[in-house]
């Protein structure tokens, strides 16, 4: 499972490993050289500035592999524990998974149905409303290389990639010279729509500034105007913050579009009307096609985010929430999210993997994590690593340790990683604790 | 080989065509996952016997066409979360994992279910080439089956270039190259040109195969041709796996009959061959009627084709296909949730919810439709149980299918329950024909694995891979096939009675056929001008599989 080091010797201790895969963002960028001396990469060549930051800062912690209660202990020491700490539990729960490879991700699935546990990823707070709209309405969407051939329509909504996914014009949706767009930038047309001018806005055509909160009211506008319901330009402009006239504008560039493709952002998921706006854009794309090809496609930000929705549904039949208290997978969001069996007090032990709950979460929900004994696996020194009672230092994946990464369009990669690291990877760590939960609860498969 | 362990089957009824053994009653030997001769030594004792007295043992079911694994597959398990609370719930054991149904199982409930049913190898018939390291994953993940899929190819623009330049030897080193970088198993070909049509236009598609396709400006018959002609020249076990143009629509025999002559004697399999045998036209309800039979004869007398059947069974399902047009078409017909996904240079997706009433006269004709091809197709080794999983049907429906081909009452009563106008539009209520135990046999392992060119399934002679199936025998057959007694896989007990003994995780089946590695190069240059992924990141390496099994050449 986990691709070898291939290496291209150079003089000295210098060693080059080619087509690397950043992980940084959803992008997952996998044409990265990297110029690796003495356990540094001292040159990330097309990486952007996000990914350059990601790997060049990259070092080997000095910290201990394994602390239980904050101090330096064995990894058996703490595998031991983090395998009672799970088994002792009525309400073990089990998130994060969005900056682990797929292979540990499985691994991490497979503890939770054996502790009839919960498991959510990170998805639950970015795009866990995208998936719920999805369930509702579908989607219709392509690969980021059917964008880079053919979409000469491209619409940002609540998402700036210029700062979140810095590579995401170069080398999908604006300026690649694709198959049908000879020439490029020149070929399509961009339009940003979002409550404030960001960074992103300098390489669109167009910039259409909505009211906050408004995405619900303003897709909606687009989708009577697609079907030709007429529509009150007073009251597109109070609800909307946008002229009739622009929006009317807007459409026609739709409908004239060959190959037209939405991409969203947290802008609209996590904002007044969460999965309703994704609904709504989901099927206002669905609606366009009616009148010509149209795609729509969530930004994604971590690295594998999408690996872990894809695991999590294929072995357990739903994308993240899903709790096996009954020894069997059961889905809703809302209940079995993380975020919520920490605020609602009901988790009673926990493992939390490649994420930092204790600095992002809310503070009902921090407060009860903090009480709740608790193992976390990072690569870093985090909020959460310092309060849990088994702190696990794990080697970064793609850059210490191999594996499968799913980029933001589901499109599986391979990771090559560029050094050794002297600490665990995520998926022996979660290894040797299935190993021990499997003795404790006799499962013998 | 006296200190071999043994598993001795003793005195089971054998149905095992291939060998022409049919119903006697004899013991199987089993040592290292295969079928041995029995020891000469009469003092070597096997370290367990299985009383099969009274029993019915058969191959293990192979299902040549299903939609289990990868990309779409596991979308539609996202995207179905309301069909999964209300259906069957897989606990975990002490040995098992837990899983959800719903029309699209989970993987681990998927490999339990087919082994429960008596099914020890299954192929998943659509894989995009840019997903099939996800699909390598998922298999990894589902139990107790041998596994393989097959390679979209039929819109791919590096063979439709080659075919447009007129470059067959390029073609067929191409598609012996994407067949080992994808680690699949054979070409499949669905809505060959359609799905390019598709990503070009608003409701874009083919209608013919004489039709033109954008942008290469060839027809569907010259890509039929052409992969047929060179999946023959590289000896491949399965040849071309063909899912037509102009799926589901009235009027569309004549689609599947030229697509049977377009393969000029190549060998081919069309797929799921039920949902092209319509006659009528225009979208019209009351001209929508069964052409089974022209079909049928040309299949009887054209011993180059093969067919599995796609049955539809009544009851609630999820359609999914790699036909991005037909999703798009079905979608406005059901009115549900859709997805649809195009996947660069290679392929396209559709998913929609689907519902098959027995009050609907369409969907009646379409489950006799599927029934007529059983009983008209004369020769059982050309013809395929199949539900087109989950699009027909679930898998799970087999024993049910098995029952209405060997039981004409229970077929004339399921008949009954159907709009009258029927009787008219399908030659189903004349049908006398019964299956036998042997026919069975026949068309859910020995005839999919001669098919597939799989030699050491299938069948239970010496040298034969151990995957073995018991049957309690009933009356009832459905009551039968739905609950075998014991099935055996690579000689492990995986199942007894319905409960899993031994979820080991199966080998892959794949092809690695000999071809021109010149063509890289030229693949090369295409490839990194349009994919956006690397080109070392595309190749799926041996290290993706459980166990990696090889199918040599015909």
């Amino acid at each position: 499972m986990v691709s070898s080091t291939e290496t291209v010797a150079v003089p000295g201790a210098l060693k080059i490993v080619t087509d690397a895969t950043c992980t940084f963002c959803g992008c997952v960028c996998d044409d990265i050289d990297l110029t690796v001396q003495d356990n540094h990469i001292t040159e990330a060549k097309r990486a952007c500035v996000l990914g350059k930051a990601w790997f060049l800062s990259h070092s080997i912690e000095d910290r201990p592999s394994c602390l239980i209660d904050g101090k330096p202990a064995t990894l058996e020491a703490g595998y031991d524990r983090a395998a009672q700490i799970l088994t002792n539990g009525k309400y073990p729960i089990v998130y994060g998974l969005s900056d682990s490879p797929c292979e540990a991700q499985r691994v991490a699935v497979s503890i939770v149905d054996w502790i009839n546990g919960t498991i959510d990823t990170t998805t639950s707070v970015c795009h866990g409303p995208s998936g719920m709209a999805f369930q509702g309405v579908g989607e219709v969407t392509c690969s980021l290389g059917e964008v880079a051939n053919r979409g000469d329509l491209i619409i940002f909504w609540g998402s700036n990639p210029a700062e979140s996914h810095p590579r995401h014009f170069t080398r999908y949706s604006l300026m690649p010279k694709g198959m049908f767009l000879p020439n490029g930038r020149k070929d399509r047309t961009c339009v940003l729509i979002d409550v404030r001018k960001t960074k992103s806005a300098k390489a669109a055509d167009q910039f259409i500034q909505i009211k906050p909160r408004a995405d619900f009211e303003a897709l909606w506008a687009l989708r009577a105007l697609a079907k030709g319901v007429e529509l009150d330009p007073e009251a597109v402009l109070r609800d909307t913050g946008v002229e009739l006239s622009v929006w009317q504008g807007l459409m026609d560039k739709m409908k004239a579009a060959k190959f037209g493709v939405i991409f969203f952002g947290m802008g609209l998921t996590m904002t007044r009307g969460k999965h309703a706006n994704t609904e709504a854009l989901l099927a206002l794309t669905r609606d366009l096609n009616a009148f010509t090809r149209f795609a729509a496609k969530a930004n994604r930000g971590h690295g594998n985010v999408s690996g872990a929705d894809n695991v999590v549904s294929w072995r357990t039949g739903y994308p993240f929430g899903v709790n096996h208290s009954r020894g069997y997978p059961r889905f809703n969001p809302g209940e079995y999210t993380t975020s919520d069996t920490l605020a609602n007090g009901e988790a009673d032990s926990a493992m939390t993997i490649a994420c930092d709950p204790m600095a992002n979460f809310s503070q009902p929900a921090r407060e009860h994590l903090a009480k709740i004994p608790f193992i976390a696996l990072d690569a870093k020194e985090t909020p959460t690593t310092r309060a849990a009672a088994v702190a696990f230092t794990v080697a970064t994946y793609g850059i210490n340790t191999g594996g499968t990464v799913y980029r933001m369009d589901d499109v599986p990669i391979p990771l090559r990683p560029a050094f050794d690291s002297p600490h665990p990877s995520d998926f022996e760590v979660l290894t040797q604790i299935e190993k021990r939960v499997k003795l404790i609860k006799g499962i013998t498969s | 080989m006296p200190n071999m362990d043994y598993l001795k089957i003793s005195q089971g009824t054998i149905y095992d065509p291939a060998n022409g053994v049919d119903g006697q009653v004899r013991d199987l030997w089993i040592a290292d996952g295969r079928i041995v001769e029995a020891p000469t030594d009469p003092t070597v004792r096997p370290s367990r016997t299985i009383d099969a007295a009274g029993l019915v043992v058969m191959p293990g079911g192979i299902d040549m066409h299903c939609h289990i694994a990868g990309p779409k597959v596991n979308v539609a398990r996202k995207m179905r979360p309301e069909e999964k609370r209300r259906g069957e719930q897989m606990r975990r054991t002490s040995i098992a994992h837990s899983g959800s149904m719903g029309s699209v199982p989970s993987t681990f409930a998927t490999g339990y279910k087919y082994a429960g049913l008596g099914y020890t190898t299954a192929f998943d018939a659509a894989v995009p080439p840019l997903g099939a390291r996800h699909a390598h994953e998922e298999f990894d993940d589902t139990p107790c089956l041998d596994k393989g899929f097959y390679v979209l190819m039929g819109n791919n623009h590096f063979v439709m270039q080659s075919i447009a330049q007129n470059e067959p030897q390029k073609l067929k080193a191409f598609i012996g190259w994407l067949l080992t970088a994808t680690r699949g198993f054979a070409p499949k070909l669905v809505n060959p040109g359609g799905v390019e049509v598709w990503k070009s236009h608003q409701a874009g598609n083919v209608s013919g195969l004489d039709s033109d396709i954008d942008h290469f400006h060839i027809t569907p018959r010259q890509i039929i041709r052409g992969v047929a002609q060179a999946a023959s020249e590289l000896r491949l076990p399965h040849p071309v796996h063909i899912h037509c143009n102009n799926l589901g629509m009235p009027g569309n025999w004549h689609t599947t009959l030229d697509t049977m002559q377009a393969l000029e004697g190549h060998g081919g399999h069309l797929t799921h061959v039920q949902f092209h045998s319509y006659g009528g036209g225009d979208g019209d309800e009351n001209t929508f009627n069964s052409k089974v039979i022209p079909l049928a004869d040309y299949v009887n007398s054209h011993p180059n084709i093969t067919v599995d059947v796609g049955q539809v069974l009544f009851g609630e399902t999820t359609s999914m296909t790699g036909d991005g047009p037909l999703g798009y078409f079905l979608s406005k017909v059901y009115g549900g949730k859709w997805f649809s996904s195009d996947t660069e240079m290679e392929s396209g997706c559709g998913i929609t919810p689907i519902k098959y009433k027995n009050k609907s006269l369409v969907h009646s004709l379409q489950w006799a439709i599927g029934l007529e091809w059983y009983l008209l197709v004369n020769d059982p080794w050309r013809v395929v149980m199949s539900t087109d999983h989950p699009n027909g049907g679930s898998f799970l429906a087999y024993p049910q299918i098995i029952r209405l081909l060997m039981d004409r009452t229970y077929r004339q009563d399921i008949l009954k329950s159907c709009p009258i106008e029927i009787l008219q539009r399908s030659t189903l209520n004349d049908m006398t024909r019964e299956y036998t135990l042997n026919e069975i046999a026949i068309i859910t392992r020995a005839g999919p694995a001669r098919i597939l060119g799989l030699k050491n399934k299938g069948h239970l002679g010496i040298g034969a891979d151990a995957d073995i199936t018991i049957y309690t025998p009933h009356e009832n057959k459905e009551t039968m096939f739905e609950l075998p007694r014991l099935v055996i896989k690579s000689g492990r007990v995986v199942v007894e009675q319905g409960e899993i003994r031994d979820p080991l995780i199966g080998k892959t089946l794949h092809v690695e056929p000999d071809y021109d590695h010149d063509v890289e190069s030229s693949i090369q240059e295409w490839f990194e001008k349009y994919y956006s992924i690397q080109w070392r990141n595309y190749p799926v390496g041996l290290d993706y599989m459980h166990e990696s099994c090889v199918i040599p050449p015909r």
